[in-house]
């Protein structure tokens, strides 16, 4: 691991996890150190490694439904979205209109409640030990109680099935809803206040680890790490999946590709969604939430493939299966955004401090769920 | 974007000797893809990037697919003609696949925000001849998922930087997403087995009273 | 778990508690001390993390039972709360993990896959419950247990210290100076992990089937 001039004495190895507070999980980093500047950093995966994709081979289209709920555990919901899209372009079902509403809801309330935690695990990563992450949290729970009125799990919600949703909404959820989304834009405020001027918080990101557009694209970054590189790529503008071309909203872009923008891209985002939920909710219409075409017994998909891809917090998250016409799949992939950011972690890295790789890496957003599935 | 019929012919005009096959996809997706020969596909994958027509300068997903060997059933019909009267009837026709790696690459356009075009490369086999160009120099975000395709698949690519496994640890010889691979034998405590579980836990039980 | 304390006359102990004198045992006040600061292992491995973390936020309040402190060194920590799912890449670190904790040390199976593999139990590379290599206080089912069932069972460790006396055959591991305090730890085989259980702290339960 060492590079062959070393042996001068100055270098330094240092193992950065699997069980570290700062990454996260259980990921690991092998860091070579000049000093306490990086001049190596080699990512080791696969402590988390559960065998998603070959258990989803063995069992049926549905029964993986659950296992993509814990692939990205913050954002169970898009999670469900996007592997119930792919099946959906497999079988070709349609998707009715209410159905398509609530995706997008709680999509975006999935979204608001992901950065609004990755901000708060940010702070702590800063320094600011426990509390942006405990207001981060008190937004959470409620967002978190709104997912269990409606699927009966807090984070497992295992919600979406193909051609719509499991179950309509319980009484009374849209004006609970509603209550939530209209107090989120004063928490906005309030963490923005705290953080986004604060001097610490500043000097702590601003030029630190920065990503080049051309790097971005070729390493093929997605999420608020390309925009914050200044990449006007949003998969929700651009696939236009579901009925996201209904809605208002602006894609913010970054400048520099720096921590700081990829911290300020999340409030930004933050901020659309909140327009996006407040046009959706006061329009649901009534009718059916799933495709009475359906067949969720014996669901067997004709012989051929699809991939489909959605806008998840983390950046786009692609489902490839490959029907050979048989009640599994025969091919099940996870495109994970968690993975693929982390190509040029140590591209970004080389030649920052080592506190400050814990930063980076906090503002690149994974979740070893999706890492290693 | 083009069709994957112009984007052949295209690809074969500039690159001679490349040879490529649409494979056709029957499901409502509908999303064909282009099979390339190993000798080009890295030739192949650079045109696709820096033609000015495609841009396509993203590739999303890269994965790998176990075609084990296996007797492929195809009905097709025919015209006979019994005792004066054309009739048509179904034949099934039983052919033998041979056994191959294969791996599949999603490429979108950033700049022209189109796609997908979905390349596929195959190995010869899947046991000796299992080696396929890496399209890392094209594109740095197959580096992990090559990584993880040579880890799952055993397919190794000439040309990765830095090929090694990615999720299980170093020292183990499997490679445990092909069809093929048996699993370890820990089915010793299974309160509820049912279907696959209760057979291996049969199996073990049977391993058990030998030993 | 029930044991019998040495157990002082109640109208005395009142009667001396009215004149501002308190009277405990040995027992009852270390055992005390003991359970209102256990110090956790800052330590997540996947989902269950997540409710770890959110159970000692402000809505579920760790600190009430004197559990705020997750300390990043297993060196500080008394308790290990396995928290999601033990690879088996990642359990010969686990197993280390729990030597390096100083006795006396809990663990907490927290969740469906640390007691069992849980939903991922057929993974060729997700082992079948923690308790194969160290020995397990408290497990809590749920795939994530919700934070309430992460204060239930801190409670129940609660009560487990609580109960435990300090002399005789039933003291705990870390007063007996032949018990052993670490476990071997697994290493990577070609096709699994090596040994696949630790027999001392893990048999096979016999299961008898028609």
């Amino acid at each position: 691991m060492l590079p062959k001039d070393a042996g001068d004495g100055e270098s330094l190895e240092v193992a950065m996890g699997p069980h570290h507070p700062s990454t996260h999980g259980v990921f690991r980093m092998d860091v070579v150190l000049d000093g306490e500047r990086v001049v190596k950093l080699k990512p080791v995966f696969g402590y988390l490694h559960r065998n998603h994709e070959k258990i989803a081979e063995g069992t049926t289209y549905l029964a993986a439904m659950p296992y993509t709920d814990r692939l990205d555990y913050f954002c169970s919901l898009t999670n469900n979205w996007a592997y119930a899209l792919a099946v959906e372009k497999l079988a070709g079902l349609q998707v009715p209109e209410r159905a398509e509403y609530i995706r997008v809801i709680t999509a975006e309330l999935t979204r608001l409640q992901n950065h609004a935690c990755l901000i708060g695990f940010l702070a702590q990563d800063m320094g600011a030990s426990g509390t942006p992450l405990m207001y981060a949290f008190r937004e959470r729970e409620k967002i978190l109680d709104l997912f269990e009125a409606l699927s009966g799990a807090r984070m497992m919600c295992n919600y979406m099935r193909f051609g719509g949703c499991r179950c309509d909404l319980p009484d009374g959820w849209l004006t609970q809803a509603q209550t939530v989304v209209a107090e989120f834009p004063r928490f906005i405020d309030e963490f923005e206040n705290f953080l986004t001027g604060n001097e610490i918080l500043m000097s702590r990101t601003q030029g630190i680890g920065r990503m080049s557009r051309e790097l971005a694209i070729n390493a093929g970054i997605t999420g608020p790490l390309l925009r914050a590189a200044g990449v006007d790529y949003d998969l929700r503008k651009v696939d236009k999946y579901g009925i996201y071309d209904r809605f208002q909203f602006r894609v913010p872009l970054g400048d520099h590709g720096d921590t700081f923008d990829r911290y300020m891209i999340r409030i930004l985002e933050m901020r659309e969604s909140v327009k996006i939920l407040e046009q959706a909710l006061p329009k649901i219409p009534a009718g059916p939430i799933v495709d009475p075409k359906t067949k969720l017994r014996g669901f067997r998909p004709k012989a051929g493939e699809a991939y489909g891809r959605i806008e998840a917090p983390k950046g786009e998250l692609g489902f490839y299966l490959i029907s050979d016409g048989g009640p599994n799949p025969y091919r099940y992939r996870v495109r994970p955004p968690s993975l693929i950011n982390l190509t040029v972690l140590e591209d970004i890295c080389l030649g920052q401090m080592i506190a400050d790789v814990v930063v980076i890496l906090g503002s690149v957003d994974i979740v070893l769920g999706e890492v290693d599935r | 974007m083009e069709t994957l019929e112009q984007i052949k012919s295209r690809i074969t005009h500039a690159l001679p000797g490349a040879r490529i096959e649409i494979i056709p996809n029957d499901s409502p997706a509908g999303q064909r893809s282009l099979l390339v020969d190993a000798d080009h596909g890295a030739a192949i994958a650079q045109f696709l990037r820096d033609d000015p027509e495609l841009r396509l300068d993203y590739c999303s997903n890269a994965t790998g697919v176990d075609w084990p060997e296996a007797v492929v059933k195809t009905k097709i019909k025919k015209q006979v003609i019994v005792e004066g009267v054309e009739k048509e009837i179904e034949e099934t026709l039983e052919t033998l696949r041979s056994g191959c790696l294969e791996t599949v690459y999603h490429l979108y356009s950033m700049a022209k925000k189109h796609g997908p075009v979905i390349l596929r490369l195959r190995t010869e086999n899947r046991s000796d001849k299992n080696h396929l160009p890496s399209l890392t120099p094209v594109w740095r975000s197959c580096e992990f998922q090559e990584r993880e395709i040579f880890d799952l698949y055993g397919i190794v690519f000439d040309g990765h930087p830095d090929l090694r496994r990615i999720l299980m640890w170093e020292g183990f010889v499997d490679h445990p997403m092909r069809k093929d691979y048996v699993g370890p034998d820990d089915y010793d405590y299974e309160p509820t087995p049912h279907d696959d579980v209760l057979e291996k836990t049969k199996q073990h039980q049977a391993a058990e009273v030998k030993a | 778990m029930t044991i019998e304390k040495p157990k002082m006359d109640e109208g005395l102990r009142n009667e001396l508690q009215k004149q501002g004198v308190f009277t405990t045992t040995l027992e009852g006040i270390y055992n005390w001390g003991r359970q209102n600061s256990v110090w956790p292992l800052q330590f997540g491995l996947a989902c269950c993390a997540i409710e770890m973390i959110a159970a000692s936020m402000a809505r579920y309040d760790l600190a009430r039972f004197g559990a705020e402190v997750f300390r990043p060194s297993p060196r500080q920590a008394d308790l290990m709360i396995v928290a999601g799912t033990v690879t088996k890449k990642m359990a010969p670190q686990v197993v280390r993990l729990y030597n390096q904790m100083p006795e006396p040390k809990y663990v907490i199976a927290m969740g469906a896959c640390a007691i069992s593999g849980g939903p991922f139990k057929q993974g060729y590379n997700v082992l079948k419950g923690i308790d194969r290599y160290i020995p397990v206080d408290v497990h809590i089912p749920g795939c994530p247990p919700r934070p309430e069932a992460l204060l239930h069972a801190f409670m129940t460790l609660q009560k487990k210290i609580e109960n435990q006396p300090l002399t005789g055959a039933n003291r705990p591991r870390h007063l007996q100076a032949d018990a052993p305090s670490e476990f071997p730890v697994p290493k990577f085989g070609v096709h699994d992990l090596e040994p696949p259980s630790n027999p001392t702290v893990w048999q096979s339960p016999k299961m008898v089937r028609a």
